[in-house]
């Protein structure tokens, strides 16, 4: 049994913990509401992004010569995938759910023995991956220095994308990230964006009744645009990204800290019973003491 | 019947510019300026370095442009485009060194022809900016 003085010591420390990690959730509250807007307001942009390449891409007759971004190599050989994470901790399940959905993802492909690239975003995917996939990683890439999420990071992770396809270094692109559903939940999401999805096609075809002009023609247009697409994808995914690390991170440390409450109550009762246990005991040695003389 | 129609200017972290009362729109489209007014065909091109003016009833704005793409459909002039600002508020520093960059890249010896063309325009336009 501790003694009245270990109780103490530990009722201080678990009340210390507690105030960090309400501080923490504070803090993470008034980000999450800056974050959740800066989702909100990228979004008109990938949306419409996403309209006027799926317009074009229906405009396209001649699929044999169609740029290589958006109908792939022919092949399917090597996959890349981009999985981004935060670079903080105590978030919650944060970085392990997006983890977790990559590696399920990575064994796949492993087991169809095709070959498996992986760029990370973010310290905690890398420290995480680097253990069982570290040869697997071709890059590693972090933001750390940048304060709030902005285009131009997105953009270089682009680049690199852009890049390794035109080298022909893989077939199929796929990013990992979270998407923000509300503050509780946060859904890890898989995005194939090379080459693109078409499951978007069969939404309806009402869309062909007005034809566009397009100046230059419709083959320039998209080999235009495909690239900035990816960025604005990984921008996207960065987005949400930020918005559920926070979302997480408030319940999360919204959790602890009611734990930690739990436990003071819990060490409280057994420090009064353990001091009332000594008292008592102390009194019938006086009062055996006082009898026997 | 009015002849005003609706134009929406996005960037990747919010949208910029958002007005429904205009009657005409010059963009510089890659392959010459574009002036748009209501009851354009649907289109969708992409800018080139330039200004993008937009008239309304009461003002003219104007916007310098990087690159983007445009798409009008039933009235909606929609912009795409990562690096747009006012010229209202034109940051000297920032044109100065946007200018200096592109001279940079010209120097270099591997571009090819399309990018020179493109990058000879952007520091055209820059200047006349920085003149005014």
């Amino acid at each position: 049994m501790p003694s009245l003085d270990d109780l103490r010591k530990r009722i201080t420390s678990v009340k210390s913990t507690q105030k960090i990690t309400k501080a923490m959730k504070m803090v993470a509250a008034a980000k999450l509401r800056k974050a959740q807007e800066n989702a909100e307001k990228g979004r008109p942009y990938s949306e419409k992004m996403n309209n006027v390449i799926l317009n074009l891409s229906k405009s396209i007759t001649d699929k044999e010569n169609a740029p290589k971004l958006l109908v792939g190599t022919g092949e399917e050989k090597v996959h890349l995938c981009i999985v981004l994470t935060a670079d903080r901790g105590l978030c919650g399940g944060f970085n392990t759910n997006i983890i977790k959905k990559a590696k399920s993802y990575f064994e796949k492909i492993i087991s169809e023995n095709k070959t498996l690239k992986i760029i990370t975003v973010g310290s905690k995917g890398y420290d995480q991956l680097k253990r069982q996939y570290k040869s697997y990683i071709v890059e590693n890439i972090s933001f750390k220095e940048s304060k709030n999420i902005n285009y131009f990071d997105a953009d270089k992770v682009g680049k690199i994308v852009i890049e390794k396809f035109e080298k022909n270094e893989f077939d199929v692109c796929a990013i990992f990230y979270n998407k923000f559903k509300n503050v509780i939940t946060q859904i890890p999401q898989e995005q194939q964006i090379v080459p693109l999805n078409e499951d978007k096609e069969d939404k309806d075809d009402s869309g062909n009744d007005n034809d566009y002009e397009f100046e230059p023609d419709e083959d320039e247009i998209l080999s235009n645009l495909l690239p900035k697409n990816i960025s604005t994808q990984i921008f996207k995914a960065m987005l949400e990204n930020s918005a559920s690390e926070q979302g997480s991170r408030m319940t999360a440390m919204d959790n602890a800290t009611r734990n930690a409450g739990e436990l003071v109550d819990r060490l409280t009762i057994e420090y009064n019973r353990s001091r009332q246990a000594a008292i008592t005991k102390e009194l019938i040695e006086i009062i055996s003491g006082a009898e026997s003389l | 019947m009015s002849n005003l129609f609706n134009i929406e200017i996005v960037n990747p972290e919010q949208t910029f510019l958002s007005k429904e009362n205009v009657f005409e729109v010059v963009i510089p489209a890659v392959e010459g300026e574009i002036g748009i007014l209501k009851d354009h065909i649907p289109i969708i091109s992409f800018l080139k370095p330039g200004i993008i003016r937009v008239f309304s009833e009461s003002e003219e704005q104007n916007f310098y442009v990087e690159d983007g793409i445009v798409e009008f459909k039933d009235n909606t002039l929609s912009v795409l485009t990562s690096s747009i600002f006012d010229l209202k508020n034109a940051d000297k520093n920032f044109v100065s060194e946007s200018i200096s960059s592109a001279e940079a890249e010209l120097s270099e010896d591997n571009i090819d022809d399309q990018k020179r063309f493109l990058l000879n325009h952007k520091v055209e336009v820059l200047k006349s900016l920085s003149i005014n």
